[in-house]
């Protein structure tokens, strides 16, 4: 068992736990956008960040994969967090503005209009879809493309390939709603894209 | 013939000086990248061509660069029992002449750079060092080279076998004492042994960040798990830079050598050298290092005859940056997408493929054979408290000498600017230096005596990094510099975490608007928010020191943002948005060859009468300043008011 403190909590939790999973399991909230229980951390959204302080020295680590070590302190909500996830929120919140999720977590951390000209996309790349295709239901269909701003998620040639057995699994984990079942498939956002076969750009 | 005793090397030894001092004249072209650049390819056909015309009997080979980029392409001309002599910017047409006078004794004295002083050379050439054969008063005007402003202060440790040696000839590196610090470590040293003096002599990771290399291999030789895995960064892709680039052109082995001892420390058998695919000539040239290396018995199964076995393979980068970064590098070598992911757990202890993984770039690595031949103690004494041993720069920019310079750590900028640099070309003066790449930061003049240590670049906001080092001039705008990086940054992420994917566009965006005129009141402050999210959030140090432009160019230059933010000008006339071109009318002689460069047209006006231009058809392209021979073409930022 490791001893921790998260908040000014004294917590106990299991060998190998990341501070997320103890941060949750004694109820401390930490927003995630790009974390699934089931699924691998991919440590892209970086709203879970927290504070850490070990033998006086204090650092910014994401809570998803930092693991759960002896004697350490965790703040979860300090200053210089909150300050950090503002940043991420409102870049978010100017790239999907019309996101219902990311709206939420806005008006949580007191952000208002975004101070950058706002792009209308749907997808945050958090890659959820991604590895659900990957771990879950072992398809491996989905999968990013391109890099930077302009990197989205496909599939090859962005038709739904046949191998798709429409588990629905993308769609049920996408926190933007941007993958949705229509049908009992699930639609893509290059099946909605302006110009086909280019994703949002 | 595999090398399996003292004796088998030093007869390869006398081999490769019989390489490096024929007993015939010998013409050596600097063949890098940077001399190719130039033509020295077409200054080998050339000399090719002359010398079996002349049909002389003088052997012609290639080296790697000597660090003078400025004077390419660079050819050596040795003669036996005389002073190898260097010729500077060459040209096929000068080949012919440059062979006549080896017949008739004659010197090109304007072309030469400078000369060695004498030639190690084989045991029996050794007593005759004299300069005969050339008038000694002829002579004595050609410098030394090691005494030529460029070279005086540079300490070459890294580079010392480069623009000297055959890259692609093993015995010329065995000769100069290599390989010989790979038989110490296998037949008297104990890994431990090894590890330890790396320790003390205080190497740290050339790459940029800094890592005490020792201290890496020791932590990934503990790490439980085998296979173990050396792998060497050979990714470099600054702008500007390109110190490991000329490493493996001119002195692969000297890498290669430097991971054979690491990987025998560290207890690994299979290493990986990770070069970007823009480098085709270093590919090339480690590819046949390798051959080489393993022909000789110095790679590959029971090196030396020790028992140990190292084997080696390249791999070729795919062109992102963000490879660079060690965690990206690995996903890579596995055959995925080149993006990081995040090091709490280090890659000493799971890297490639989950397993302990050591990386080290180019340059720590070839500094690797030295350390142990010469002992950590000679190492250790040179440089400062914290940073040991030389540095490669690449000077680049503004700067009269262009070129690659080795210099021991703690060197105050000034004296690399201006001892080695020549300072600022055209009588302008100095304004920035950038270090470290687009990671980095850009240091004033005010800091020019700071040292390059690893700890005083990051203090003033900028850092070591790979050894990019790019002058700029009073013509150079900060906020257009920055913009510059921010988009070369913009480029390269990788576009997995959020604050690097979104925040350095945003960045770029508003850097963009200021430098078109429309920047904002709140802008700098919005600049500074973005700053803290990526330092804070960034997943990978491409991310959390993207910042750094911005940062630095702020706090030393914000009134250079203030003033196009506020008044519309830009203070060092660079801004397109910002600037107009006028004609002064006194000065103007009215000659009409502005009017004839003009693309637009836009300058009109009768001959010996003043011209004027239509700012409304101008582009600001800047082809009537080139133009114009009297200096009446200037460019005006006045801004509102």
């Amino acid at each position: 068992m490791i001893n921790l403190t998260i908040d000014g909590k004294k917590l106990q939790v299991t060998d190998g736990a990341t501070i997320l999973e103890a941060a949750r399991m004694f109820g401390i909230d930490i927003p995630t956008l790009c974390y699934h229980p089931t699924l691998s951390a991919h440590g892209s959204c970086r709203l879970c960040s927290v504070e850490i302080v070990q033998r006086g020295w204090s650092r910014i680590v994401i809570s998803c994969l930092y693991p759960a070590e002896e004697g350490l302190e965790v703040k979860t909500r300090s200053p210089r967090v909150l300050r950090l996830r503002r940043g991420i929120v409102e870049l978010l919140l100017a790239r999907c503005p019309s996101s219902e999720r990311i709206q939420v977590l806005a008006r949580q951390l007191g952000i208002g209009k975004p101070r950058f000209e706002p792009d209308e996309r749907e997808c945050i790349l958090c890659g959820l879809c991604v590895r659900v295709c990957h771990e879950t239901s072992e398809k491996k269909l989905l999968n990013f493309v391109g890099r930077g701003f302009e990197k989205e998620v496909a599939a090859p040639f962005y038709e739904t390939p046949q191998e798709c057995i429409a588990c629905g699994g993308c769609a049920y984990v996408c926190p933007t709603g941007t993958i949705r079942m229509v049908d009992g498939k699930p639609e893509f956002l290059w099946q909605r894209a302006k110009k086909p076969g280019q994703g949002e750009a | 013939m595999k090398i399996t005793s003292e004796k088998d090397l030093q007869s390869v030894r006398e081999e490769g000086l019989k390489s490096l001092c024929p007993g015939k004249t010998k013409i050596s072209v600097g063949m890098a990248t940077c001399g190719l650049a130039t033509g020295a390819g077409k200054v080998w056909d050339a000399l090719s061509g002359e010398i079996e015309k002349a049909g002389l009997e003088i052997e012609l080979n290639q080296t790697g660069c000597m660090g003078f980029c400025q004077e390419e392409p660079i050819v050596s001309v040795h003669e036996p029992g005389k002073p190898r002599i260097f010729y500077k910017k060459m040209t096929p047409e000068k080949a012919g002449e440059l062979i006549a006078g080896l017949t008739d004794h004659t010197l090109k004295t304007d072309w030469i750079l400078g000369r060695d002083e004498a030639e190690p050379s084989s045991e029996g050439d050794a007593g005759k060092r004299d300069d005969t054969g050339h008038p000694s008063a002829v002579l004595a005007e050609i410098p030394l080279c090691r005494d030529l402003a460029f070279y005086r202060k540079q300490q070459k440790i890294a580079l010392h076998n480069c623009g000297y040696i055959d890259p692609g000839n093993i015995v010329e590196y065995i000769a100069l004492g290599g390989y010989s610090a790979l038989c110490k470590a296998l037949r008297e040293m104990t890994p431990v042994k090894i590890i330890d003096e790396i320790k003390r002599s205080g190497l740290r990771g050339r790459g940029g960040a800094g890592f005490p290399t020792g201290t890496k291999w020791e932590s990934c030789r503990r790490a439980p798990g085998t296979p173990k895995y050396v792998i060497c960064n050979a990714d470099e892709g600054d702008p500007g830079a390109y110190m490991d680039r000329s490493v493996l052109e001119g002195d692969p082995h000297s890498v290669l050598e430097g991971m054979i001892i690491g990987a025998y420390a560290i207890g690994s058998h299979q290493g990986y050298v990770y070069v970007r695919n823009e480098y085709p000539l270093a590919i090339k040239r480690m590819r046949k290092a390798i051959e080489q290396a393993e022909a000789y018995g110095l790679l590959g199964e029971n090196i030396l005859g020790s028992g140990f076995t190292f084997k080696l393979k390249i791999n070729r980068g795919g062109g992102a940056f963000v490879c660079g970064e060690s965690t990206a590098l690995m996903a890579s070598l596995e055959g995925r997408v080149g993006e990081p992911r995040a090091k709490y757990i280090r890659s000493v202890a799971r890297g490639l493929w989950d397993r302990p993984s050591n990386l080290n770039n180019v340059e720590t690595w070839a500094n690797v054979p030295l350390i142990i031949n010469q002992g950590a103690d000679w190492f250790a004494a040179i440089g400062t408290g914290k940073s040991k041993g030389t540095k490669i720069f690449s000077l680049v920019g503004k700067i009269s000498n262009t070129g690659l310079v080795e210099v021991p750590m703690g060197m105050p900028l000034r004296e690399i600017i201006y001892d080695i640099g020549g300072g600022i070309p055209g009588g302008k003066k100095f304004k920035a230096v950038q270090t470290g790449g687009p990671s980095g930061g850009c240091i004033p003049a005010e800091l020019l005596d700071l040292p390059v240590d690893y700890e005083a670049l990051a203090k003033a906001g900028s850092m070591m990094g790979s050894g990019g080092m790019i002058v700029m001039d009073e013509d150079t705008c900060m906020v257009d510099v920055a913009k510059y990086f921010l988009d070369f940054l913009e480029g390269e992420s990788c576009g997995k975490c959020v604050p690097c994917r979104e925040g350095v566009r945003r960045a770029r965006q508003i850097l963009v608007r200021i430098t078109e005129g429309k920047g904002r009141e709140e802008d700098i402050e919005v600049l500074q928010d973005l700053a803290l999210t990526l330092q804070d959030g960034a997943l990978c140090a491409l991310g959390s020191s993207a910042a750094n432009p911005v940062l630095s160019t702020l706090r030393y230059f914000r009134d250079e943002y203030v003033a196009h933010i506020k008044h519309g000008r830009c203070p060092a006339r660079v801004c397109k948005a910002l600037i107009r071109y006028a004609i002064d009318p006194e000065a103007c002689k009215g000659c009409t060859r502005c009017i004839k460069a003009c693309p637009q047209a836009a300058i009109t006006g009768e001959v010996k009468q003043p011209h004027v231009i239509d700012e409304g058809k101008c582009i600001k392209c800047g082809a009537c300043i080139e133009a114009c021979k009297f200096g009446a073409i200037e460019k005006l930022s006045e801004g509102v008011q």
